[in-house]
């Protein structure tokens, strides 16, 4: 229940994001702001200020106020709280559509699979195998590298490279097979069972039994997978960007954030701390959230990777 | 056993086979651009690019340029950055994988001793306090981004604590085991405890799982109508049963660390091991430098994996029936 509650925090913050930007911060959390000038306390303070140690500037500081600059600015002079809430946004979006995207197609793929059984199924199986066996932060990397220099066209599909679909897809497809196995699984040991035999015997169609006696029993393990693979999406795509390959600029999510605040790490530390503690929490929250619901569910279910 | 072994690593020659078809496709068949375009980067100019379709024998069909790409990755090992231009990749990646492995394998002995110890710990105090906060800890470690712990480490570490705390610690780099052995493990200590804090608490969570199902078999009724201690019931019969499945489960995450928590591990702390290598390839696109880290890898791991599951099959003779 806190799990819960601690989600729809996040949630809830992070659509407020363009609240806070516009009515605390008033400035753009996505142009740099070399030049500016706020006013703390009654006097006004560069955004970047000379560095102490003589050479070069150095963004502002936490002001922990919330009208301005709360966690500081980053290296462009950007607000980083306002950029935190932004890049929540992004982050949470990619999280939950690549889940979304994964779940569904590995619950379809793995329906059929497992009750047609077959060349469907054998086919099914081994692209499975191939994707499960490839290192999945490597394959994320090659296909994120490939299709940021391009974008994907094929036939009357463009997505342009600098969009958010591309992370989304990319982290959805590579996760495929780790819920699909399972779900083929299920459904294969369902087929033996007597309600099903009974339901073939009885001449009912094959998408009538797919929709009203599998999926009934494969639903309870598709809503223990559905936070787990929220939080390992959120944390793929953090990694993705923070390696430069997944949210590209001028989006931000928290792993860009991160990346900005490895230059910044020993001066102006909160930077990279915020963020990082914004997937902590999430992640969390939805790791524990997939356990509650697990014990709620479906005891027996599970995910590679996961407990 | 023999059997086993020959046919788990025909699997493997299979499955890398399959894997390079698709390193393949991603880098030389992906609709969009012209891939000797992608190859040579950015700002490549017509003579680069006339280079790269003759290399990679871009106007042949695909077949072929499949067995190209796979001769300059393996047989001649000259594939070529077109970035730094002239560097040849393959050196580079075989120089940096001392490194890599042992970033991974110190990690691991580090992540197996915590992870049984706290899952034993844990199953043996069940009820008690430290039992949930274990459980808590495995949780929350699986949630935290390998990068972000990283660059906490080094906060703590490198900054204001240096000079009090860990005036013995390096500032990061690495020194070859062979040249100075105690350098070694300081330079990677903390690399080292990054990684293994991800993945024991997941270890923990799952072996003490493991031991309260074995604890209800028959064979741990047997032993207590036997009169054994609990604790002898608990090292010697439930534990040795427990862990066949760490075995299994490390035999896949020894794998994905790899490919992932390794190579962000290796970026934050400047290891320049084949992760850092391919990030390097990433922040200035080079394309050749990024397929053969890719390909590299993974291969390591299909082999790494195979040689898990033959071990597994050593410890449990059930599965060299069943697979």
């Amino acid at each position: 229940m806190i799990a819960l509650g601690v989600l729809m925090f996040m949630v809830i913050v992070s659509l407020c994001a363009p609240i806070y930007a516009h009515h605390f911060a008033h400035d753009d959390p996505f142009n740099s702001n070399l030049q500016g000038r706020i006013k703390i306390g009654g006097k006004f303070r560069s955004v970047m200020q000379a560095n102490p140690s003589g050479l070069g500037v150095v963004p502002i500081a936490p002001t922990w106020s919330f009208s301005h600059y709360f966690l500081g600015a980053d290296e462009l002079g950007r607000d980083v709280f306002a950029r935190l809430l932004y890049g929540g946004r992004v982050s949470l979006l990619i999280g939950f559509s690549s889940a979304v995207i994964c779940v569904f197609v590995a619950a379809v793929m793995g329906m059929v699979a497992g009750y047609f059984g077959g060349v469907v199924d054998w086919l099914m199986s081994r692209l499975f195998d191939i994707i499960w066996a490839f290192p999945i932060y490597l394959l994320a990397i090659s296909l994120s590298v490939i299709l940021l220099t391009s974008g994907l066209n094929l036939g009357v599909i463009h997505i342009s490279a600098g969009s958010l679909l591309l992370p989304i897809l990319i982290i959805a497809s590579v996760y495929v097979p780790y819920v699909a196995r399972p779900i083929r699984g299920i459904v294969f040991s369902l087929k033996e069972r007597e309600f099903i035999q009974a339901a073939i015997a009885s001449g009912a169609s094959d998408w009538h039994i797919l929709r009203k006696e599998i999926l009934p029993n494969v639903a309870p393990s598709v809503i223990v997978f559905f936070p787990l693979m929220v939080a390992f999406s959120l944390l793929t795509e953090s990694a993705l960007s923070f390696l430069s390959i997944g949210v590209q600029p001028p989006q931000a999510s928290w792993g860009t954030i991160i990346q900005d605040g490895l230059q910044l790490l020993y001066t102006r530390p909160w930077v990279a701390i915020a963020p990082g503690l914004c997937i902590v929490v999430t992640a969390g929250a939805l790791n524990i959230l997939g356990d509650g619901a697990r014990d709620a569910f479906d005891p027996k279910a599970k995910l590679r990777g996961s407990i | 056993m023999f059997r086993y072994i020959i046919r788990r690593l025909i699997s493997a020659v299979l499955v890398m086979f399959a894997i390079s078809v698709m390193v393949f496709l991603i880098f030389f068949a992906t609709p969009g651009v012209n891939p000797a375009a992608r190859i040579a980067g950015r700002s490549a100019s017509p003579e680069v690019l006339r280079h790269v379709s003759i290399e990679f024998g871009l106007d042949k069909p695909l077949p072929i340029r499949y067995l190209i790409m796979m001769y300059h990755l393996f047989i001649k090992q000259d594939l070529t950055s077109y970035v730094n231009i002239g560097d040849k990749i393959i050196p580079q990646i075989i120089a940096a994988a001392p490194i890599t492995l042992s970033l991974v394998f110190g990690a691991a002995v580090i992540w197996l001793i915590v992870g049984i110890l706290g899952g034993v710990v844990a199953a043996s105090n069940r009820g008690k306090f430290i039992d949930p906060l274990i459980m808590f800890i495995g949780i929350a470690t699986i949630s935290i981004p390998a990068y972000w712990l990283g660059e906490m480490v080094n906060l703590i570490t490198q900054d204001k604590l240096h000079a009090s705390l860990f005036p013995w610690l390096p500032n990061g780099g690495y020194v070859a085991i062979t040249s100075n052995p105690w350098q070694w493990a300081l330079h990677l200590l903390f690399p080292w405890l990054t990684l293994a804090a991800l993945y024991s608490g997941i270890y923990a969570r799952v072996l003490r799982g493991e031991l309260i199902n074995a604890m209800n078999e028959d064979y741990i009724r047997t032993a207590r109508a036997k009169g054994l201690s609990e604790r002898r019931i608990l090292y010697r019969h439930a534990l040795r049963c427990s862990l066949i499945t760490i075995v299994s489960l490390f035999g896949l995450d020894f794998g994905a660390l790899i490919g992932g928590a390794a190579l962000l591990t290796e970026v934050v702390f400047g290891l320049q091991g084949v992760g850092w290598l391919t990030y390097q390839g990433l922040t200035n696109l080079d394309l050749p430098l990024i397929m053969g880290c890719v390909m590299y890898g993974a291969f390591f791991v299909v082999l790494a994996s195979a040689v898990v599951d033959i071990l597994y099959a050593y410890l449990d003779p059930r599965v060299r029936i069943a697979t």
